[in-house]
């Protein structure tokens, strides 16, 4: 129950951080959608044993939540949520591929656990990057953004139905399992029978209320296309954002840079 | 001008079930009226709202708004014309923010975005909503998510308001806000509701309706003194003419 309240809350604060007034936050949605999207390609097209080579693409969500003023905690603590599924995508690799690649100090170290850690930190990369997107530029606004883009509409108007009416359907949940709970005792009418039967009252009534929406929107001219206000400008500063930043991803993956800055530092103390 | 009548002749109408819901109510309605629908729960009010803006096709009778009989091909010109508020505001705000929401209606009557942005902040500033432009709807009140919902109509400019319980959910200082609007509004206005007291306030004339049918169609301060037709229609007088009020 304090859980469903507990995520509300959440997303009420990823709200509240689109609001604040920074340098990313006033870029173009475009801008940094386009940014987010190089980072996610670079990241995933990376050789599957890599992990030093990756730790530069943390450079971009760490400036971006900087310069946003994104506390940090509240990004890690989604992410943690998150993790525990990419565990379970990247459990097998160290039992599937046990051949030695790497030795660290005698030990040596399977290519499975190399795949394994690489996956988990890509995971962490992509996932806390769109997170710092989402803090810095607010869902309407990458609803809009996406459109300029030429995404298909249906999907960006689903996407900002889904925003609208996950709180109004949280709500109700919440109201239900209150209403719920205040007749369970011993955990009788806790169990799995009264639940699924809450979630397919809470299902009913959530077509009920697609309905009801749907009659609204016929009845201001809704004719299968929603048309969205927001005008966007691309600025000088836009684009630089973009090519600086995907110039940056680009460099990344195409040279090891840690490695690099190891030999340079490297070659003049020698 | 008939442009603004509302005609409603012997409607009847049934649910897919087949349990009847409307059996044959008829009335006219002219430019500028005030009226009240009121009556019991499930005494048809909804169902028959429903029906002026053709959101619900009639089993039998018919609708006119204005010049037009209500059909397939005249339902774009009866919305502009018929603007309707929901009894659940948050089934009426689907936008990310009230601006957006307010923007809709006009967007999709094709309208220039300069006209657009000014008639939403005129629609918004008519129910003191100015400033709630860019907030999304959850994090409005009730009385706040009420007012925008009717600038959302409002916006495009109809000569017909159909409010469903618009005072429902309000406390009493939104509400007295909400009357004093409808007081304001020079629009033809049909108003289904409880709230006895403010169809007072704002409609010179109440329609009773009981199990799909019209009982009484008059003056308001005359059909509220029928105390039998009102205990039978599972209504009282308002509450401001019992005891201290009168």
């Amino acid at each position: 129950m304090s859980n469903i309240q507990g995520s509300l809350l959440d997303l009420g604060v990823m709200d509240q951080l689109a609001r604040i007034d920074s340098p990313v936050h006033r870029l173009d949605p475009r801008a940094k959608i386009l940014a987010t999207l190089a980072l996610i390609v670079a990241a995933v097209s990376f050789e599957r044993h890599q992990i030093a080579a990756l730790l530069p693409l943390m450079v971009f969500p760490i400036a971006l939540g900087a310069l946003g003023r994104i506390p940090a905690g509240i990004i890690l603590r989604k992410l943690l949520l998150a993790l525990p599924f990419v565990l379970f995508v990247g459990l097998f690799n160290p039992l599937f591929d046990r051949e030695t690649v790497l030795r660290l100090g005698g030990i040596g170290i399977s290519g499975g656990w190399l795949s394994f850690l690489s996956i988990m930190l890509r995971s962490a990369l992509t996932l806390g990057t769109a997170l710092v997107l989402l803090a810095v530029t607010g869902i309407p606004a990458i609803g809009a953004g996406l459109e300029k883009l030429g995404a298909p509409r249906a999907f960006v108007v689903q996407l900002l139905f889904l925003y609208r009416y996950l709180f109004v359907l949280g709500e109700e949940a919440l109201r239900m399992t209150r209403a719920r709970s205040q007749r369970s005792f011993n955990g009788r009418g806790t169990g799995l029978k009264a639940t699924a039967s809450l979630l397919g009252n809470l299902m009913l009534r959530t077509l009920d209320r697609a309905e009801r929406i749907y009659t609204a929107m016929k009845a201001r001219g809704f004719n299968g296309e929603v048309r969205l206000r927001r005008t966007l400008k691309i600025t000088a500063a836009d684009l630089a954002f973009t090519a600086g930043w995907s110039g940056f991803f680009v460099a990344a993956r195409l040279w090891n840079l840690p490695r690099l800055l190891g030999d340079l530092v490297g070659g003049v103390a020698r | 001008m008939s442009h603004h009548i509302v005609q409603v002749e012997d409607l009847k109408y049934s649910y897919p079930d087949g349990t009847p819901a409307l059996r044959g109510v008829s009335f006219r309605i002219t430019h500028g009226e005030a009226v009240a629908i009121v009556g019991a729960n499930g005494a048809g009010k909804s169902t028959l709202l429903l029906h002026l803006n053709g959101t619900i096709q009639p089993s039998a009778g018919t609708v006119r708004v204005g010049d037009y009989p209500i059909t397939k091909a005249t339902l774009n010109d009866v919305r502009r014309t018929v603007g309707m508020i929901f009894q659940n505001p948050d089934d009426q705000l689907f936008m990310p923010t009230a601006g957006d929401d307010v923007a809709f209606g006009p967007l999709n009557l094709g309208l220039p975005p300069e006209e657009v942005g000014a008639r939403v902040d005129a629609a918004l500033t008519q129910v003191g909503a100015l400033h709630l432009r860019e907030r999304p709807p959850y994090r409005l009140s009730g009385g706040e998510k009420r007012a925008v919902a009717i600038a959302t109509v409002l916006a495009m400019h109809p000569s017909i308001l159909v409010m469903d319980e618009p005072s429902s959910n309000l406390d009493p200082r939104a509400r007295r806000m909400l009357i004093e609007q409808l007081k304001s509004f020079q629009h033809t206005k049909i108003i289904a509701t409880h709230d006895l007291d403010l169809v007072l306030d704002v409609c010179p004339r109440t329609i009773i309706m009981l199990q799909g049918q019209v009982v009484a169609d008059g003056r308001t301060s005359e059909v509220f003194t029928d105390l039998p037709l009102l205990e039978r229609c599972h209504l009282e007088q308002p509450l401001c003419w019992s005891g201290r009020g009168r």
